[in-house]
């Protein structure tokens, strides 16, 4: 191989060049970032860096000293794949031919329909974003995030924390009910009633109001809630609508074995923007987190390198923490398909609990609140046990 | 300055003995028997190391999961960046004794100013 292109220039695509050449791979590597910063962390977007106790510098990914040999395309756009060929189309009219290809695009925040061009809405992936966002908190005022998911929830305990008054809306009758359960995701989001955070649950998002700035977030029961900043917090969907006509098969993202291999060879998908295949399963999933997005590029640059020449090892139970309103949150694991959860260690009322979720008695995922000493051990288990 | 840690009999193979003072150290007792003190403060954000999963010569941290070689106190990946500084470490009459480090500790930023008397 002589030609590795990564598309995409975050935690995937600098952990693939970095296995790239930790592997032994000497040929020439070009990376492909459509935003202009070289790769940074995004977890402290909605909690340190936007509660202002940790500056840009600090979100770097790349030590100092790093030197991967690489040449970096920032600031432009991988437009298409030209799947025969290895080719990718840049938006200004280049291209680059590669043997091998690693797609690295991530995932881009929803929306809501509608709401484009309304003064003080936000979503929240990008430093750019996460800029926009703590310039109009540090102004106070009221805050509406429409989504209670993870990020939802960090921004809102981080507004919390910097003096604002903050609902949260909420479509499903519990908060992480999907990633979490209902038990647990009740445990958790009860994180935002113990800080007189509002949590309106069960009831859609009809619209906003407001003229050029947003005045109000509007419930289909017909309530109104009065905002001055609203934050959308209703997921991402993976980028590869620029995958289009490449022959690379979609399905919600790119649609991977069980080491990253798309249906196309040369090419591998890592990150948000993948679907691996999960034996245990037996289905593909899209998970993310930074954890899977620094991890797994290992195992599919393996397989990039080798050709498919490799059997590829069961890729570890996914893993993801949270933090919020002071409270570390740790899950391993899949919740889906557990038939019992229960508390080991701690108490529910003090937050600070250590459950366990299993099928037919079996460990299957593991929940951690400020207890990161034995979630360490038994997400070790876990793993082992898999 | 030369601190008394803990007895080695009080230290099983595989466990660690945080020392309480600021900012904390920790000494890990390997599954081979060699014994190391670090920093117990990741490099990364504010977690204990001595709650992390020792492995050989390195102990994984138990938030975001960077390794840190407690020979030498150098990280392997992210989300830390900066090494975890080491300190020597002594038996005598089955004593543990920790000579700490006269180099700056390579403290998270939101301990490192904490630690400066700014907001945390
Ligand atoms: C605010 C926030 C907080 C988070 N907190 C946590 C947490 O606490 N714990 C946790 O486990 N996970 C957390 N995550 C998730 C974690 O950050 C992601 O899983 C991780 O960033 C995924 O990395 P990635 O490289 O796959 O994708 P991304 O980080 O999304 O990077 C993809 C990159 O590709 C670029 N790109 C997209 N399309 C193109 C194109 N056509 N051409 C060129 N470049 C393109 C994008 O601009 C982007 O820079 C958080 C995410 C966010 C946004
Ligand atoms: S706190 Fe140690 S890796 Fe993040």
């Amino acid at each position: 191989m002589r030609t590795v292109a990564v598309v995409g220039a975050s935690l995937a695509g600098l952990s693939a060049a970095r296995s790239l050449r930790k592997q032994g791979y000497d040929g020439r590597l070009v990376v492909i970032g459509d935003e202009l910063h070289r790769p940074y962390d995004r977890p402290p977007l909605s909690k340190e860096f936007l509660a202002g106790s940790l500056a840009e510098a600090d979100l770097a990914l790349e030590p100092d000293a790093e030197d991967l040999r690489a040449q970096w395309l920032l600031g432009v756009r991988a437009v298409g794949l030209d799947g025969p060929r290895r080719a990718v189309r840049l938006a200004d009219g280049s291209e680059v031919r590669a043997d091998g290809v690693v797609i690295a695009t991530g995932a881009a925040a929803r929306t809501l329909p509608g709401t484009d061009g309304l003064a003080g809405v936000h979503t929240l992936r990008t430093l750019d974003d996460a800029r926009a966002l703590r310039d109009e908190l540090s102004l106070g005022g009221r805050l509406v995030v429409i989504g209670g998911g993870f990020i939802g929830a960090e921004v809102a305990s981080t507004a919390y924390a910097l003096g604002l008054d903050v609902t949260v809306v909420e479509a499903a009758p519990t908060p992480l009910a999907g990633p979490l359960g209902e038990t647990m995701g009740k445990v958790v989001s009860a994180l935002h009633a113990d800080h007189g955070v509002r949590l309106l649950c069960g009831v859609g998002v009809k619209g906003l109001s407001g003229e050029s700035r947003v005045e109000a977030v509007l419930l289909e029961d017909g309530r109104s809630v009065p905002a001055d900043i609203v934050v959308v917090g209703v997921g991402a969907r993976p980028c590869v609508a620029w995958l289009a006509g490449s022959g690379i098969e979609l399905d919600d993202g790119v649609k991977c074995g069980a080491d990253g291999r798309t249906s196309l060879a040369g090419v591998v998908a890592v990150g948000d923007c993948a679907s691996w295949y999960d034996p245990r399963a037996g289905l593909h999933r899209r998970v993310e987190h930074w954890t899977g997005a620094r991890e797994r590029p290992d195992a599919a640059v393996t397989a990039l390198l080798a050709g498919g020449a490799v059997e590829p090892s069961a890729p570890r139970p996914p893993y993801f923490w949270s933090d919020q309103y002071g409270v570390k949150i740790q899950f391993a694991g899949h919740a889906a398909g557990a038939d019992s959860v229960t508390i080991e260690e701690g108490a529910r009322d003090d937050r600070n609990v250590l459950a366990v979720y299993r099928r037919s008695g079996h460990p299957v995922a593991v929940l951690g609140m400020n207890q990161p000493r034995l979630f360490m051990r038994w997400r070790k288990q876990l793993a082992a046990a898999a | 300055m030369m601190i008394p840690a803990c007895r080695l009999v009080d230290l099983p193979r595989g466990e660690a003995y945080r020392l309480d003072i600021d900012p904390p150290v920790s000494v890990f007792h390997t599954d081979d028997g060699e014994v190391f003190a670090i920093d117990d403060t990741c490099t990364h954000q504010d977690a204990s190391l001595a709650d992390g999963w020792l492995e050989g010569c390195e102990v994984e941290c138990p938030l975001h999961a960077s390794k840190f070689d407690l020979r030498t106190g150098a990280v392997d990946a992210p989300p830390a960046k900066r090494p975890v500084r080491t300190h020597e470490v002594h038996v005598e009459d089955g004593m543990i004794y920790v000579r700490l480090s006269l180099d700056a500790p390579n403290l998270p930023p939101c301990v490192a100013a904490r630690l400066a008397g700014g907001p945390a």
